[in-house]
């Protein structure tokens, strides 16, 4: 009963999300609810990659871009709120905000947007082709954001003040945590969601044959633009929560590395499967930091398990623990 | 007569120096199978091709339903109501068997950016998908993944599928492939009471199959057409005899 072993995988490792911090509030170690703040951080990233990567089968090497995208809606908002500058005056005025959900919204709506033009010209390509355009694509906004001084140019921006939510005492550890965690379940629902309805059916169709896919009449392309969209969204609104979770934002978060650790998330979890980038995510926040408190080059050791992975077991961490997937 | 569903006339298409389509002109008639016929490498899969709209021919028409479809891609011509199956299957193979014949469903519903409800619990698709999957014997095969059933259960699929789309006109490229005797035999009954729903432009190598379906025959040789007419009037033709079933008999 492979399925039912997937499911209690699942519940493990949500359990242990949530576990985790609490247990740390009790002992009083702050730190390690940051550290799970960042694995649910990380996953909801992945979420959004996984979308496309994992059940499109679409590898994009740019969503840094998307997280970047959402770090900087954070931080820019912010910094106009807090030195009370507003972002335009005339011919209206638009001023800078401190609250979460109107960053979100503006994380959402811009990656949302510059994933349709993204999109637009990369799903015209495929293979490798598809994977060094989006990283080009990623790369430019990062030489963008590290050549705008007004934002801090390549010393990011700070955000003095985590950013508000109703009810939240964002500062707290544990409230930001549950917020976060709360955010990636909404997130992961909805993925679970949408891989089950027609759009998830056609999306799954179009990555194990296009040629059967225009034979029944559905392009191809339209379904993995929307996948795209949405999968940049979710990313997006990760970074919004990444940046706040650091109250500073840096082209860092755009680099090409970012896009890698996103992927390797995706990877060392399990590529299309729905807990996997919350599985990968957390390997790799514990190996960081096991291993690179011990070790400065604890990379390397997350290379040849990440080969191991790819060589050996396609499913990732989830797929190892769970066994092969049965049809979607 | 009456007006053809499907007419191709002066298609020509070139590879390099290779005529793959020499100036084909053809058509495909309410209630009939149209078989197509020719040795190895005379251009009946590109020919196909071209009508699906997967590869553009150089010049020539293509009408279909009344309108001229030369401009439209393979995914227009697929709404138009045009079915093709692959001389090579051509599956999803980590789906379902019923999930493959539910995707044609969904295109033919016009419903495909639906974004909540789960697909799987979708009567409007699931029970048109099991109807199909009844009428080619694979209904007790619909939970089984595409990738685990036999070669001859992959080909009842395909045929599921062009069914599931309701098409005007089927378009089948060597249906009977590497089928056994018993799957042939099983299928050439199926396609003889198909013709009624919608005409069939048929390419099969199984001559058996062929005389025993096909309304009309047209003879393709080096991309060309050399002669079309009625099983008798094939099988009594010189030109063919030499070009083609010369060879075989």
């Amino acid at each position: 009963m492979t399925m039912n072993r997937e499911t209690l995988i699942n519940s493990i490792l949500a359990i242990a999300l949530v576990a985790v911090p609490l247990i740390a509030m009790g002992m009083d170690e702050p730190f390690i609810i940051t550290l799970a703040t960042k694995v649910a951080i990380f996953a909801m990233a992945g979420v959004g990659l996984n979308l496309v990567l994992g059940f499109g089968g679409l590898v994009s090497f740019g969503h840094a871009a998307f997280f970047g995208i959402g770090g900087y809606a954070a931080g820019i908002l912010a910094s106009h709120a807090l030195n009370y500058e507003p972002i335009m005056e005339s011919p209206f005025l638009i001023e800078g905000t401190t609250q979460m959900i109107v960053i979100w919204i503006v994380a959402l709506v811009v990656s949302a947007f510059v994933a349709l033009a993204i999109g637009a010209i990369t799903l015209r390509t495929s293979g490798v082709y598809f994977i060094m355009i989006t990283l080009a694509f990623a790369q430019m906004i990062y030489y963008f954001a590290i050549s705008w001084p007004a934002y801090g140019g390549e010393d990011g921006l700070s955000i003095y003040v985590r950013n508000g939510f109703p009810g939240l005492n964002t500062l707290d550890p544990i409230s930001f945590f549950a917020l976060c965690a709360v955010m990636l379940g909404i997130v992961m629902l909805f993925s679970a969601v949408l891989i089950r309805s027609r759009f998830g059916l056609a999306l799954q169709g179009a990555r194990q044959n296009a040629q059967r896919m225009t034979a029944v009449g559905i392009a191809p392309f339209r379904i993995r633009l929307v996948a795209f969209v949405i999968s940049a969204m979710i990313t997006a609104l990760a970074g919004a929560l990444y940046a706040d979770l650091n109250r500073f934002v840096s082209p860092t978060m755009l680099s090409w590395h970012m896009s890698g650790e996103i992927m390797i998330f995706v990877i060392l979890g399990g590529v299309g499967r729905l807990f996997g980038p919350l599985a990968g995510a957390a390997l790799y926040i514990i190996l960081e930091h096991l291993l690179g408190g011990v070790w400065e080059f604890w990379q390397l050791p997350l290379g040849v398990l990440l080969l191991i992975v790819v060589l050996f077991a396609r499913g990732g961490l989830v797929g190892v623990l769970a066994g092969e997937r049965k049809h979607a | 007569m009456p007006d053809a569903i499907l007419s191709l006339s002066n298609i020509t298409k070139q590879f390099g120096s290779l005529l793959a389509s020499d100036d084909v002109t053809l058509d495909l008639r309410p209630g009939e199978i149209h078989a197509l016929i020719g040795p190895n490498g005379a251009g009946k899969s590109t020919l196909i091709k071209q009508i699906a709209g997967e590869i553009q021919s150089d010049s020539g028409n293509i009408h279909f339903d009344g309108q001229l479809i030369n401009e439209f891609d393979a995914v227009a011509r697929s709404r138009m109501g045009l079915a093709r199956t692959f001389q090579v299957s051509s599956l999803m193979p980590e789906f379902s068997v019923l999930q493959n014949v539910m995707l044609a469903r969904q295109s033919v519903s016009g419903k495909v950016f639906r974004f909540f409800r789960p697909v799987l619990g979708d009567k409007s698709l699931v029970e048109p998908a099991m109807a199909q999957l009844e009428r080619v014997g694979l209904a007790d095969r619909a939970q089984m993944r595409a990738a685990d059933i036999s070669h001859g259960e992959r080909r009842q699929l395909e045929m599921a599928v062009a069914l599931a789309l309701e098409p005007k006109a089927f378009l089948l490229d060597e249906p009977m492939a590497g089928m056994g005797p018993e799957g042939s035999k099983r299928l050439t009954g199926f396609l003889d009471g198909l013709r009624a729903q919608a005409p069939i432009l048929l390419v099969e190598h199984d001559m058996d199959a062929v005389f025993a379906l096909a309304d009309r025959i047209s003879v393709l040789v080096y991309g060309r057409i050399i002669a079309t007419g009625t099983v008798d009037e094939i099988r009594g033709n010189e030109d063919v005899k030499r070009a083609y079933l010369g060879e075989e008999a």
